[in-house]
């Protein structure tokens, strides 16, 4: 019988939905947030009024609300998506260099970025596969990944091939070096940082199943 | 001097052949459409021109490249589901790209209306788009340099304008429009309207009109459906 406690908490890997509700969950009532593109969209649909939440979107707004729909609809208000949007109370607008200073200036609490790659010591790669006809296009993923104080990756731990998306060093270009603080995924949450990384909780397997498929020494939580 | 002049036509006809042009706009809004058509029919070409991204669909700046007008582009975000213009140029070696991360972009043009000759940003440290540039430690994080982003002309969209040209917005449009008015020599504003110098609550005017040269009223009707 093992003597550690388990930090399995789910019997089953987590679907999108879950994992967003699981990173929403764990966002600091009151903070300034920036959710990129894509997944981490998800999760505006799981955070609530008490959290108090102001959601920042790089074209220069504070204040998002959500994806407009029928009347609502407004060419001139749209997110970094290009989605249309809607402004809650208390909303403000602001040209591209102040919004971007929101960021650099380390100002917005966290991003929630998609990733290609995560390496050990929290690189990200995000932007490109480095496939040589491929059209580069950064947009401001380095600008996040760079001036967030706190930047949570949510992707699936492996590639359709099976190989772990959290690397020793990444293969892929880089968007941002040692920025990534943690990351989510269907399989397990995983905290990073210059001491490496330490497994918090892992869904529908075990710390040592993790372990097995990802290519590096991990640690568990307390 | 600022000019208000009746037409988009008569308001881009001075842009010469091989000139920087800063197109203001993120997706489509705070796009201005009309003023980059009238760019398309002056004939006018060999430009660099600086936008967020490189066309979309089969308007505006997606046109100006598909004719070859375009020498170079620099921006942040080219590839688009429904950029294939830039893309058939780009993968012809027709199109020179300078591919900037969106905030040293910002940051580069609006350095370059505040006359500061560069900024060492953290932004891009460690990344293929830091190669060949200085680096030094500063503030406890690598940073790189970046140079200020100059333009002959500055084609944006604003809400109103008054009779001093100073501007104000709408929402998400007004994007670039303030930064891109400081860096140009010649900053081309198209409106919705034009209002009485007086009627702007001098504390909420956006960009003022110092930094503006021709306003010209565009009737935004159907603004509304250009959704991006």
């Amino acid at each position: 019988m093992s003597t550690q406690t388990s930090i399995q908490t789910s019997e089953k890997p987590l679907g999108r939905d879950e994992l967003a509700q699981l990173v929403a969950r764990d966002i600091a009532p009151g903070s300034f947030v920036n959710l990129g593109i894509g997944q981490p969209t998800l999760v505006s649909n799981y955070l609530t009024e008490e959290q108090n939440i102001t959601l920042h979107t790089e074209n220069g707004m504070l204040g998002m609300g959500p994806a407009a729909e029928g009347e609502e609809i407004d060419g001139d208000l749209i997110n970094a998506g290009k989605i249309p949007v809607t402004e809650l109370p208390g909303a403000s607008y602001f040209h591209h260099a102040d919004s971007f200073a929101i960021m650099r200036g380390g100002h917005l609490d966290i991003c929630v970025l998609g990733a290609f790659q995560v390496s050990a010591t929290g690189d990200l790669a995000n932007w490109h596969t480095g496939a040589p006809d491929a059209i580069p296009a950064v947009g401001g993923a380095m600008d996040l990944a760079t001036g967030a104080k706190d930047v949570f990756v949510m992707m699936t731990l492996l590639t359709r091939e099976g190989v772990s998306k959290l690397v020793e060093k990444c293969s892929y270009p880089l968007t941002g070096v040692g920025c990534v603080t943690r990351v989510y995924t269907d399989k397990a949450v995983f905290l990073t940082g210059p001491d490496g990384v330490t497994v918090r909780e892992t869904f529908g397997c075990t710390f040592e199943e993790i372990q097995e498929l990802v290519p590096l020494p991990l640690k568990k939580a307390e | 001097m600022l000019n208000f002049i009746d037409t988009v036509g008569e308001a881009v006809a001075g842009i010469q052949d091989g000139s920087t042009v800063m197109i203001g706009g993120f997706g489509n809004a705070g796009q201005p459409f009309e003023l980059i058509d009238a760019l398309m029919d002056c004939g006018a070409k060999d430009l660099t021109v600086v936008n967020n991204n490189a066309g979309q669909g089969d308007q505006g700046l997606a046109l100006l490249i598909k004719e070859g007008r375009v020498r170079k582009m620099i921006c942040s975000f080219p590839r688009q589901s429904d950029s294939w213009h830039f893309d058939a140029k780009f993968h012809a070696g027709e199109i020179e790209l300078e591919l900037v991360p969106q905030g040293n972009l910002a940051e580069r043009i609006r350095a370059a209306g505040a006359g500061i000759g560069g900024f060492f940003t953290p932004t891009g440290y460690g990344t293929t788009l830091a190669e060949g540039k200085e680096t030094r430690f500063l503030d406890g994080k690598w940073q790189v340099f970046e140079t200020p982003i100059h333009a002959d002309v500055a084609l944006i969209k604003a809400l109103k304008a008054d009779g001093k040209g100073n501007l104000v917005y709408r929402k998400t449009a007004r994007n670039f429009g303030p930064i891109m008015a400081a860096a140009a020599k010649h900053t081309i504003v198209q409106v919705s309207e034009i209002v009485p110098t007086g009627s702007l609550d001098p504390e909420n005017v956006v960009t003022p009109g110092i930094y503006v040269n021709s306003v010209v009223r565009v009737d935004s009707a159907g603004a509304k459906e250009k959704v991006a």
